[in-house]
C-alpha cells in the first residue's frame, strides 16, 4: 500500500485499485464512481492551481452536501490548500464573515449563493473570484462548471501538492463565546491519526456503506470523509433536508442498505420518536456511532430495542481534537439503569489527564477538567493567538495538553466518566450545580421530549434554575407534576425554578440545543 | 380539630396565583409536598407566611415556617388553626 502522506491520499488507493466502485451515492440515486471522483478532484486542482491557489491557501466551499461537494474537497487538497467550509443554510451575513475572516483565495460556491457572499466579501474589502456552479448533485454542477472555464482558458494538466503533515488541512468554523464564529485551524496530521485510530478500532470493510449525515462545516464529516475512502467503501451522503427528517430519514437508512451510521444523538432520538423504525429492515446496519452530545439513556436503550443488530460507539470530543474517547456500549441492555454510560478510554493516539483548578492532575475517582495530548490536537484558532495559547494545559514534564473545558472523572480500568460542561456548572445558595445533571433527570420523564437547562441571574436566588422543555404531544405539562418528578431524582436545591414550555427548542446549525438562544429568552 | 375549607381555599388560591401560574388548579391537593417537592423554596415559604399573617392575622415564628409546619396545606391549615386556638 502507497504511503499516506497526506490527508487527500486516502482517496488514490480506491481509484487505483477499484476505480469501478462506487464512493460516494446521494439520496436520490445519483453516483460516482472512486475513477471519477479521482478526475473530478483532479480538474478541480488544476483549475484552482491555474488561479494562483498555493499551498496554505484557504478556499471556501459553500455547497450543499452532494457528490459536488465531496469533490470540491478533494480537489481543494489536491492543490495543497485548505478548505473552509461553511454551512449552506446560514445566513450571507455568517458565512461572508467565515470567508473573509480567513481570508480564502476562492470558493465553490452554488450560483444561489453567489450574489449574497459576493456583496458580502465586497464590504470586508475582498474581492476574490468565485468558482460559482449551477447546483449540487451528482457532481454535475462542478463538471459543467469546470468543463466551461476549461474551454474558455485551459487550465495545465497539474499535479497533486503533498504538503506536510503539519501543514493546515481545513478550518472548522464553531460559535465563539464572544458570538463571532471561531476558525479551529486542523492539520492533515490531525485528521490523519483519527481516520488510522477508527479503521483500527471499527475495521469496517469494502464492501460497507456509511452514511454522511452531519454537515460538513462539523468535525463528525472527518470521519464520514476519509474513513470510507482508506477502505475503498461506499459513502451515502444525506442532504440538509431528509437528514432532519425522522419519517423519510428512516425508511432511507433502511432501503440505502447503510452499513455504518454516525450522528448526533438528536436526530436519533427523532427517528426513535418518529421514525416508525418497526416498519423497515436495517438487516445490514452494523455499526452505530453517535457524539456531539450526551445521549440520553432512556433514548439510546429504546433504540437498542428498535435496531438490535448493530455495535454502538459512545464518542467523545471537542472539534479542537476530534474524537478523543470512545465507549462501546455493552450488548446486555439493563433497561433500569438510568445512569449515562461513560465516554470511555483514551483514544490509543492520544494521551489524556484530568486536572483540578488549580492545574495539578486529579487522583483517580476525582473530578477534573479533562486534558489532551497527541497527533490529534489542533494547530491552533485562526487569528488568535491569545485564544490559541489559552486553550492549553502544560503539563511539568512540558507536554502540551488542549484543555476541554469538560469535567470528568477516571473511573477504575481508566474509563472516564463526563460530568459536565466546566462553564455548565453553577453555585447556587452554596450549593456545586451540574446543570446537565438536572437535565438527565428530566429526560427520564416519559411525556417529555427535549429538555434544556440554563441558570439565569436572578436577583434573590443569585442563580435561578430554568428549564426548557418540549412535551410529548401537548402544550405543557403540570409544574407540580414535575417539580414532584425531579424531586425524587435530585436534591431540592437542583429542582428547577421556573419551566418554559416550547413546541421544539431551538436548535445550532450542527443539530445541537441552542443555550445561548435559550439563555436570551426572557 | 374541624377542617376549615375557608382557609384551605385561601391558602391553594395564593400559591397557584404566587408561584404556579397557568397551573391546572385539580393538581394541587391538600396533600401535595410543597417545600420537599420545590414548589416553595425558602424565599417562598417567607411570602407564604406574611400572606397567612396579613389574611389571618395570626403570628408565625422563624422556626415554624419550615418543612415540618409547611410543607402541605393541610399542615398550613392546621398550623394556623393552632395559632387561632382552634
Amino acid at each position: 500500500m502507497a504511503e499516506i502522506a497526506v490527508l487527500h491520499d486516502y482517496l488514490d488507493l480506491p481509484v487505483a485499485g477499484r476505480s469501478a466502485h462506487t464512493a460516494v451515492e446521494e439520496a436520490d440515486g445519483a453516483k460516482i464512481t472512486y475513477g471519477e471522483l479521482g478526475r473530478l478532484s483532479d480538474a478541480l486542482r488544476d483549475r484552482l492551481l491555474s488561479m494562483g491557489v498555493r499551498p496554505g491557501d484557504r478556499v471556501g466551499v459553500w455547497v450543499r452536501k452532494s457528490i459536488d461537494a465531496v469533490a470540491a474537497i478533494y480537489g481543494i487538497l489536491k492543490a495543497g490548500a485548505a478548505y473552509v467550509p461553511v454551512d449552506p443554510t446560514a445566513p450571507a451575513g455568517r458565512n461572508g464573515y467565515i470567508f473573509s475572516n480567513c481570508s480564502i483565495r476562492t470558493a465553490i460556491v452554488e450560483d444561489r449563493y453567489a450574489a449574497a457572499l459576493r456583496s458580502e466579501l465586497t464590504a470586508a474589502g475582498q474581492d476574490v473570484p468565485l468558482i460559482e456552479i449551477e447546483g449540487a448533485g451528482g457532481g454535475l454542477g462542478l463538471r459543467r462548471r469546470l468543463d466551461a472555464l476549461q474551454s474558455e482558458s485551459p487550465a495545465p494538466h497539474g499535479t497533486t501538492i503533498r504538503p506536510a503533515a503539519d501543514d493546515l488541512a481545513y478550518i472548522l468554523y464553531t460559535s465563539g463565546s464572544t458570538g463571532k464564529p471561531k476558525g479551529v485551524m486542523l492539520s492533515h496530521g490531525n485528521a490523519m491519526s483519527f481516520i488510522e485510530w477508527c479503521s483500527e478500532t471499527f475495521e469496517p470493510s469494502g464492501e460497507e456503506r456509511f452514511s454522511a449525515h452531519a454537515p460538513f462545516h462539523f468535525d463528525l464529516s472527518i470521519l464520514d470523509l476519509f474513513l470510507p475512502a482508506k477502505h475503498g467503501a461506499t459513502l451515502v451522503v444525506i442532504g440538509e433536508e431528509l437528514g432532519k427528517e425522522p419519517t423519510q430519514l428512516a425508511q432511507f437508512i433502511a432501503e440505502s442498505r447503510i452499513s455504518s451510521w454516525y450522528s448526533a444523538p438528536s436526530i436519533l432520538s427523532l427517528l426513535v420518536e418518529r421514525g416508525k423504525l418497526r416498519e423497515y429492515d436495517y438487516g445490514n446496519l452494523r455499526r452505530v456511532l453517535f457524539a456531539g452530545e450526551v445521549f440520553p439513556i432512556v433514548r439510546l436503550n429504546a433504540l437498542r430495542h428498535l435496531w438490535p443488530l448493530p455495535v454502538y460507539y459512545n464518542l467523545y470530543g471537542p472539534t479542537e481534537t476530534n474524537v478523543c474517547t470512545y465507549f462501546q456500549v455493552p450488548a446486555d441492555i439493563e433497561d433500569s439503569r438510568t445512569e449515562p454510560y461513560p465516554i470511555g478510554k483514551i483514544c490509543s493516539h492520544l494521551s489524556g489527564v484530568a486536572i483540578d483548578a488549580s492545574g495539578n492532575p486529579v487522583l483517580d475517582g476525582s473530578e477534573g477538567e479533562l486534558c489532551i495530548a497527541g497527533p490529534g490536537v489542533m494547530l491552533g484558532y485562526w487569528g488568535q493567538p491569545e485564544q490559541t495559547e489559552n486553550a492549553y494545559y502544560v503539563s511539568e514534564d512540558e507536554k502540551r495538553y488542549y484543555r476541554t473545558g469538560d469535567i470528568v472523572a477516571r473511573e477504575e480500568g481508566g474509563s472516564y466518566r463526563y460530568l459536565g460542561r466546566r462553564d455548565r456548572m453553577i453555585k447556587k445558595r452554596g450549593y456545586r450545580v451540574e446543570l446537565d445533571e438536572i437535565e438527565a433527570c428530566l429526560y427520564l420523564h416519559p411525556e417529555i421530549d427535549e429538555a434544556a437547562v440554563v441558570a439565569v441571574p436572578h436577583d434573590e436566588l443569585g442563580q435561578m434554575i430554568r428549564a426548557h422543555l418540549s412535551i410529548r404531544g401537548a402544550e405543557r405539562m403540570s409544574i407540580i407534576k414535575l417539580k414532584r418528578f425531579c424531586s425524587e431524582h435530585l436534591p431540592i436545591y437542583m429542582i428547577p425554578d421556573q419551566f418554559s414550555f416550547h413546541p421544539a427548542l431551538p436548535k445550532t446549525s450542527t443539530g445541537k440545543t441552542n443555550y445561548q438562544e435559550l439563555k436570551q429568552y426572557g | 380539630m374541624t377542617a376549615d375549607p375557608e382557609t384551605s381555599a385561601a391558602v391553594k388560591e395564593f400559591i397557584l396565583a404566587e408561584f404556579l401560574p397557568g397551573e391546572d388548579p385539580d393538581e394541587l391537593t391538600e396533600s401535595t409536598p410543597l417545600i420537599t417537592a420545590g414548589i416553595l423554596d425558602s424565599i417562598a415559604t417567607l411570602k407564604v407566611v406574611s400572606f397567612l399573617e396579613a389574611t389571618f392575622g395570626v403570628s408565625i415564628g422563624a422556626h415554624e415556617a419550615d418543612v415540618e409546619h409547611m410543607n402541605t396545606i393541610a399542615d398550613i391549615v392546621q398550623l394556623i388553626q393552632s395559632k387561632k386556638g382552634g
